[in-house]
């Protein structure tokens, strides 16, 4: 099965700094999720524009439904425009403060003449319905919504042009606790009802079970783990994982981990060390992951469903079985 | 208890936007203020400082520290007061950096400013510094250079070194990735175990508010609707605003039912 | 679940023209601004009916009225060839405020295009717009001015070509550095992302949110254009006498003003109430522009 999203050995440098330092991901077709998942400097917001065409490659390959997309050009460009869409992380600037709420929808509309002028209107009114704000909305300016109001209007804006695949740039990281919960819920609502693909974009771990099976974890450019999001958070394979889990605070104290301090800090991106880009932290680094950089390998091999890109764990790290054993989730009781 | 506000009210005008009850802050613990953009906490923040009136707010009540009535002091005995007994951060530690002045300079500043010799500053700054695990050697680059962990952590230095009573903190990690508010935490509760300081954590996520305080105060619409110790209030709240921000918090042990 | 929107306060309420004209005639010193803006083109359309005497704004001296005090026969005096300054200040609302008019135009339309663009697009086409806007910023304005007008026949086109080669580089720059504020915006990035085409991304939504700053900007050079303008008259570049020209009458009567202070006041006045005037108008125009004014009060 053919999957929505395939991205093979994304490069992406922006002068001296390697953004994406060879990045492979899969995302299948809707009702589907796969959450990138780093701090800053991990590269995630990159793949996510470079997958809908916002930024120029430097190197690599995605394609979209099969069909390459840095070749696109004219009316298939306008098609795949209109299948991949994106909403963005601050929903302060995220609409022309000059146009009334109908008319910015109004415009995604009419630049893919979705329907005819006379309805677009009729269905900005819809749209904004099914994203839960009454149609009264249409003749508002954006500062006299509320944060959360203002990201619903971005995702009517995106939905408006009937996409296959929605890039979710850190859709909640703006809100407050209510606005989120609200938010994700709509997303998750508009996942079923709409059977979308999403590729969210998050520092979150929490938000992530709720829209996404799989995920990606990302650092210095490169995908350090994937797999099912709920066993890859119950058992990490990659050190950094760990860490990264441990540190998410939790109200529910039972559900806390022992903290993995990090040493050091993020290493600059423009001088990245040999070998493992995280050996200089890592708890477990070993002589060979000095010079040898790790590859991207299936540490559990899962199952492949029909239709999904599969259940497996991929890892790049050179001790992963010793992760997967000494984790907080191994050979527990 | 080290920090005691009674009654005090911060309007705009005729617009109340934060009343305090009773809200008391003791030596070597650290409280929580909760709540939501809008919820009043931040207003509350610029009241304790003695700050209101640059925003243009009217402030009236009692704030007490360690006895002294702040709300009657002259802004020149504020300035005293703030810095040195009452230390605070936010969210945005460049703001407290200028770009142009090496992190050093802004330090030795800080600390030259509330009575210290450049001598006894240099030595104040050095111990602090290792405290919060950072090299000295930070003091000579500027602002751009370091990390939004690094800042923060240099400006909770500053208030180690001036032996700040009470730490504001607003917001401190909020734009701070995950692993390095983790180490930011870290910092915090050293000062309350070897400094006995007593920190006043702003914070709207309520799973760092859970892991961090002692106590915690929930606020909503200007006003603190429950309020007590961290582990009691977020576990088995009374009040509905509460049960219902803990159910909007998202949390990661939902993933394990996937 | 759905949402209503929250009542908004009164002030915002109502129709699109309606909200407007509530706006603009609460705003009080847009509407003095206007109101003398106003004034000043009724002066300019009237003036041949107002004068008392049209003949001093062309080309009559009167050798024996010559530097006469303000009296009931000549409300402003008389200049140094025996003139109505009255009647000349009148027929000036015809030249000066026309030529600052001209002149900003002239400049806007240059400058805006090429600050759009700059903005924009970035890159080496910035970098070619932005030097030689600066190589044209490098010149004193006057000195450049001069130069322009010297090789050009002494007439008031010469003067507003001259003075608009001047003025349009400041324009470029201001518009430049917003254009590219703007570029860098989610909006943008939404737009592009939704394939909108990039002219609908430049007019509609760059240009507008761009112009702002640059309103408030010409409404302040009005009166700047004048003066340059009278700069250049005086040097004999531009506005020829008998022109009644504000500009060149406040430098022809630059040498009597101890002696007789109205030949050169009442034309100065009247370059600073014109100036005034549309300083107002602009103040007014930036926040009426402004959807977010309803918050300002």
């Amino acid at each position: 099965m053919t999957p929505l999203l395939d991205i093979t050995e994304l490069a992406v440098r922006f002068g001296h700094v390697r953004a994406l330092d060879g990045v492979s991901l899969q995302l299948a077709g809707g009702p589907s999720g796969l959450a990138l998942v780093g701090e800053s400097g991990s590269g995630k917001t990159t793949v996510g524009r470079a997958a809908i065409r916002l930024l120029k490659i430097t190197s690599g390959q995605i394609r979209f439904e099969g069909t390459p997309v840095t070749a696109l050009r004219g009316r298939a460009l306008k098609e795949f425009r209109a299948a991949a869409q994106i909403v963005f992380q601050d929903p302060d600037n995220s609409l022309d403060p000059r146009l009334r709420v109908g008319a910015s929808i109004r415009e995604a509309l009419l630049a893919h003449q979705v329907v005819p002028r006379r309805l677009a209107g009729q269905r900005a009114g819809e749209l904004l319905a099914e994203v839960g704000l009454d149609g009264g909305f249409t003749s508002r300016y954006p500062h006299q919504l509320s944060g959360g109001q203002r990201q619903r209007v971005a995702i009517a804006r995106a939905l408006s042009v009937q996409p296959r695949l929605l890039v979710l740039d850190e859709p909640t990281s703006a809100l407050d606790v209510n606005a989120q919960a609200r938010i994700l819920g709509l997303l998750g609502r508009l996942r079923a009802g709409r059977s979308l693909s999403y590729l969210l974009i998050t520092h979150n771990l929490a938000i992530v079970p709720e829209l996404c099976e799989r995920t990606a974890v990302m650092y210095l450019g490169r995908v350090v783990e994937s797999g099912p999001i709920g066993a890859l958070l119950e058992r990490p394979a990659h050190p950094y994982t760990q860490a990264l889990r441990s540190a998410v605070p939790e109200i529910d104290a039972a559900g806390r981990r022992a903290r993995i301090t990090l040493s050091a800090e993020p290493p600059d991106a423009t001088r990245l060390p040999a070998g493992c880009a995280f050996h200089p932290r890592c708890p477990f680094a070993a002589p060979r992951c000095t010079t040898e950089t790790p590859l991207l390998r299936t540490v559990l091999p899962g199952t492949v469903l029909p239709g999904t890109v599969g259940t497996g764990r991929l890892v790049a790290c050179h001790r992963a079985e010793e992760v997967l054993g000494n984790g907080p989730g191994a050979g527990a009781g | 208890m080290r920090l005691q506000v009674s009654e005090l009210t911060v309007r705009f005008g005729t617009r109340q936007v934060a009343h305090i009850g009773d809200f008391s802050l003791g030596e070597a613990e650290i409280v929580g203020l909760a709540g939501e953009s809008g919820s009043g906490k931040s207003m509350t923040t610029l009241a304790i400082l003695g700050l209101a009136h640059t925003v243009g707010a009217t402030v009236t009540g009692s704030i007490r520290l360690d006895g002294t009535e702040l709300t009657s002091m002259s802004q020149r005995e504020l300035r005293d007061v703030r810095g040195r007994r009452i230390a605070a951060i936010f969210q945005s530690p460049a703001m407290a950096f200028s770009p142009v002045f090496k992190v050093g300079s802004v330090v030795l500043r800080a600390l030259r400013l509330h009575g210290m010799t450049r001598a006894e500053a240099a030595e104040a700054a050095a111990r602090a510094l290792r405290q919060v695990l950072l090299p000295t050697g930070l003091l000579d680059r500027y602002p751009a250079q370091l990390s939004g962990g690094q800042l923060q952590r240099v400006a909770i230095a500053i208030a180690i070194a001036l032996r700040a009573e009470i730490l504001l903190a607003d917001e401190p990690t909020s734009a701070l990735d995950v692993t390095v508010q983790a180490e930011v935490l870290d910092v915090l509760r050293d000062l309350r175990d070897r400094q006995g300081m007593s920190v006043l954590f702003i914070s709207h996520d309520l799973a760092v508010v859970a892991e961090l305080c002692d106590r915690v105060a929930i606020m909503h619409d200007g006003r603190i609707v429950e309020q007590g110790p961290a582990t009691q209030v977020l576990s088995a709240p009374r009040h509905s605003y509460t049960a219902g921000l803990l159910a909007a918090v998202p949390s990661i042990r939902d993933s394990a039912h996937r | 679940m759905i949402e209503a929107p929250a009542p908004l306060p009164p002030a915002a309420t109502g129709l699109r023209g309606q909200a407007r004209w509530r706006g603009l005639a609460g705003n009080r010193l847009m509407a003095a601004g206007g109101l003398m803006a106003a004034l000043i083109v009724i002066v300019a359309l009237l003036a041949p009916l107002i004068a008392p005497l049209p003949g001093d704004a062309d080309t009559a001296t009167h050798p024996f009225l010559v530097l006469h005090p303000p009296s009931a026969r000549h409300w402003f005096g008389t200049d140094q060839v025996g003139r109505d300054v009255f009647s000349r200040v009148l027929y000036g609302a015809r030249v000066s405020p026309l030529i600052a008019a001209a002149v900003l135009v002239f400049a806007c339309a240059i400058g805006i295009p090429l600050g759009i663009c700059a903005g924009y697009f970035g890159g080496w086409l910035d970098e070619v717009i932005m030097r030689v806007t600066d190589i044209f910023l490098a010149f004193p304005p006057l000195l450049l001015a001069l130069a322009f007008a010297a090789v050009l026949p002494a007439s008031l086109t010469s003067l507003t070509i001259a003075i608009g080669i001047t003025w349009w580089p400041w324009y470029t720059r201001l518009i430049r550095g917003q254009a590219a504020s703007v570029a860098g915006r989610a909006y943008i990035e939404s737009c592009r992302a939704l394939g909108i085409p990039r002219r609908r991304i430049i007019l509609r939504h760059i240009l507008p949110n761009s112009i702002t700053p640059l309103i408030v900007q010409v409404s302040l050079d009005v009166g700047g254009v004048i003066l340059t303008a009278s700069a250049l008259s005086f040097l004999g570049l531009g506005a020829q006498d008998p022109t009644p020209d504000w500009g060149l009458m406040v430098s022809e009567g630059e040498s009597y003003f101890t002696t007789a202070w109205w030949v050169v006041t009442f034309p100065g006045i009247a370059i600073l109430l014109t100036a005034f005037a549309f300083n107002l108008l602009g103040d007014g125009l930036r926040d009426l522009l402004d959807p977010r004014r309803d918050l300002l009060r």
